[in-house]
């Protein structure tokens, strides 16, 4: 098996499968274009690629034993998620019945060396070639009776080669393994970037609930870090992001804290609206209506931590082909509000793992797409609902127009009432 | 497909009692060249490896306390009487075993070889050879610890003869897993005009439904020379999925797992005789 593609999901690929039973006596390739990434102790500053790991990654990642070199390094955990609207006072909490941790904010960094040291302990079944990157693929045909190999030919930059009976791509969501299988890519590129930082609060706190707030422009999320750092994700205009960048840092700190406690959104007919339905909602549920939180207040921000990235949606056509399959943001790319864009990798993992360990254990052809297409069934299902949600989320709350701004007020007030919704959620 | 085309080799100056059948031999050699294509002709055989794959794997795991999940059959010697094109032949490899498939239709073996050949693996473990079970009978006598006839029984002339021969290549306590299709009227009508005539399942002609082998038959056959028939198990397949699974009813197809007898130096003869005596049967 060779997985393309060293990032958070090609690397937990590889060492889930190494440390599978079943592969014992398989050999595998991970190809990463980058350096090897590994940290004893982490530097003091946090870095500002951060990831909302939720408790089904987490129990991958301990599958594979990374997750508690993630616990001794360094990681977060929260219990308890707000989320509110800029235009009205609508809003949901999140929170688990038994305060157990809700999620973890973890440095991506933090999660490449602990897979980094995974996979240094199956070395005898995984090889990582760091600083690779393939040039070249070449297809088996699929007539059977040829005579070239029926697997698949990986060229390196370095003039090897590598074959085998399953490539899985896990090169982001520009992936050229996709490319070169020719699966066709729904995409669209939002008109937003975001902007990240590391910000260190005016005092310190507990700090364990993640806040998000859905402005206009887009939504800005504070992530926790530690009592005192968190970690921002502020999606938002191109114009707007390229200005918070080079905006100074005063100026950065106060429009952080005026996006997250300013009313200047809010309009009184919304707001009677809104008022109106929580009391109705609080009559038929008592305990349908909670009290919105301030966020913590920010005071600086991390010199050279802030940075942009564009965002964008994409979902491919298929995951599988014969030999191949696609995992990660190679498959599916979505927008951070939801949080779940790692998740929805690893989530993968684990499906197609549990396939391929399935197969292995029966003899199977580890390339067939039989067992393929399985795995392809079972994530379509799970992650298009979950990317057209977001999708639709996030163009819900992109605009100040009144009739939207009350269906997404009513909706959300509703929704937090409901307990059943929101346990789905 | 609801059967496999297996069956051994027929020696050019053949005798009475060889357990090939020429007949049945030019069937197989017109589709040599299609074993491969998982979704062509041979599509029934290669999603039958789902449930004989799992089924020959666990039985010899619960008859062996001492492996690894990693690689399960490691060190067992199987040989795939019939392997055809060596749809059976690569799954039992690639879990660990060393296998020697025999199959009399030269071109099945050329494309066997062929198509393992690009497995560094497999190509050490698996040996083909074109062969019959007879052939081979001299020169390996009490090697094998397994011995796999998936879909063979039914093309063999000679049951008994065949029977026989796998007695004398299995070593004492070895086993035998033998599946097959049942001579009842439901599978005439689903086995033969069904898939056959109607779905296309089957290449057309296949099958002789006369050759089918009831599941007492087979039984008897085994115990009356030297094996203990442990398990019998029911087959289904579902043309709609493409699927197989296991089923209460051997009336369509059923897989058999039997023992040779512990006693290692007992000619036939006097076995099978001991073996009438105890069972008080002529």
């Amino acid at each position: 098996v060779v997985v393309s593609g060293g990032g958070m999901v090609g690397s937990a690929m590889a060492a889930v499968l190494g440390h599978d039973i079943h592969f014992h006596d398989k050999k595998i390739a991970l190809l990463e274009a980058g350096p090897r990434k590994e940290y004893d102790h982490m530097p003091d500053s946090y870095s500002n690629r951060v990831s909302s790991i939720s408790p089904g990654s987490a129990t991958l990642l301990s599958s594979c034993g990374a997750w508690d070199h993630v616990c001794s390094l360094r990681l977060k955990a929260f219990r308890r998620m707000q989320v509110w609207d800029a235009c009205s006072e609508a809003m949901i909490v999140f929170e688990k019945d038994d305060l157990d941790d809700m999620g973890y904010i973890v440095e991506n960094d933090v999660i490449m060396s602990a897979l980094t040291k995974q996979l240094d302990a199956v070395a005898d079944r995984v090889e990582v070639f760091y600083r690779s990157k393939a040039v070249g693929y070449t297809w088996p045909l699929h007539s059977h009776s040829c005579d070239t190999s029926p697997w698949v030919q990986v060229e390196l930059a370095d003039g090897r080669r590598l074959q085998t009976k399953l490539l899985i791509g896990a090169d982001g969501h520009n992936s050229v393994v996709r490319k070169e299988a020719e699966i066709t890519n729904i995409e669209h590129q939002y008109d937003q970037s975001a902007v990240v930082a590391t910000l260190h609060l005016s005092e310190a706190t507990d700090n364990n609930v993640a806040w998000q707030r859905f402005l206009p422009t887009g939504p800005i999320a504070l992530l926790p870090l530690s009592d005192t750092a968190s970690s921002l994700v502020w999606s938002t205009s191109h114009d707007h992001a390229s200005e918070l960048l080079t905006m100074d840092e005063e100026s950065f700190v106060d429009s952080i804290n005026s996006a997250f406690w300013s009313n200047i959104n809010h309009s009184d007919f919304i707001d009677t609206a809104g008022a109106i339905f929580r009391s109705a909602i609080s009559l038929l549920k008592p305990s349908g209506t909670a009290v919105r939180q301030l966020p913590p207040s920010v005071a600086k921000v991390d010199p050279e931590s802030r940075a942009m990235f564009p965002l964008g949606m994409g979902h491919a056509a298929e995951y599988v082909q014969h030999r191949v399959a696609l995992i990660g943001d190679a498959a599916h790319r979505v927008h951070p509000l939801a949080g779940q864009g790692v998740n929805l990798g690893f989530g993968d993992i684990a499906c197609l793992a549990h396939h391929l360990s399935a197969a292995a254990f029966n003899g199977s052809d580890l390339g067939s797409l039989k067992h393929l297409l399985k795995f392809e069934t079972e994530r379509q299902r799970h992650n298009v609902s979950l990317i057209a949600a977001t999708d639709v989320l996030k163009r819900l709350y992109s605009t100040t127009l009144a009739p939207l701004v009350l269906l997404r007020t009513w909706g959300l007030q509703a929704t937090n009432a409901l307990p059943p919704v929101k346990v789905r959620i | 497909q609801l059967s496999l085309f297996r069956f051994t080799v027929k020696r050019p100056f053949s005798t009475s009692h060889s357990s090939v059948d020429s007949k049945e031999m030019k069937k197989f050699q017109l589709l040599a060249h299609k074993w491969w294509d998982e979704e062509g002709e041979y599509a029934a055989l290669h999603s039958m490896n789902d449930i004989r794959v799992p089924f020959i794997r666990d039985t010899l795991l619960s008859m062996n306390s001492n492996y690894h999940l990693g690689n399960p059959l490691s060190g067992i010697k199987i040989l795939d009487v019939g392997c055809g094109g060596g749809l059976l032949s690569e799954p039992l490899g690639r879990l660990g075993a060393s296998v020697t498939g025999i199959d009399p239709v030269e071109d099945n073996i050329r494309t066997a070889d062929r198509h393992k050949s690009f497995d560094p693996v497999l190509a050490k473990r698996i040996q083909y050879k074109s062969s019959s079970l007879e052939e081979i009978v001299e020169e390996s006598m009490e090697t094998f610890d397994v011995i796999v006839a998936s879909e063979v029984v039914e093309h063999v002339a000679d049951l008994e003869t065949f029977i026989k021969c796998c007695s004398q290549v299995l070593k004492p306590e070895g086993s035998l897993f033998i599946t097959t299709i049942n001579r009842t009227q439901l599978s005439y009508v689903l086995g033969v005009v069904f898939a056959e005539k109607i779905m296309g399942i089957v290449p057309e002609g296949t099958h002789e439904w006369e050759k089918f082998v009831p599941p007492e038959e087979l039984e008897s056959l085994l115990e009356s020379n030297g094996f203990s028939v442990k398990t019998v198990n029911g087959m289904l397949y579902n043309p709609l999925l493409g699927s197989w699974s296991w089923m209460e009813s051997t009336s369509l197809n059923y897989a058999v797992h039997a023992v040779k007898s512990g006693a290692t130096d007992s000619p036939p003869e006097t076995d099978t005789q001991q073996h009438s005596a105890t069972a008080g049967t002529a």
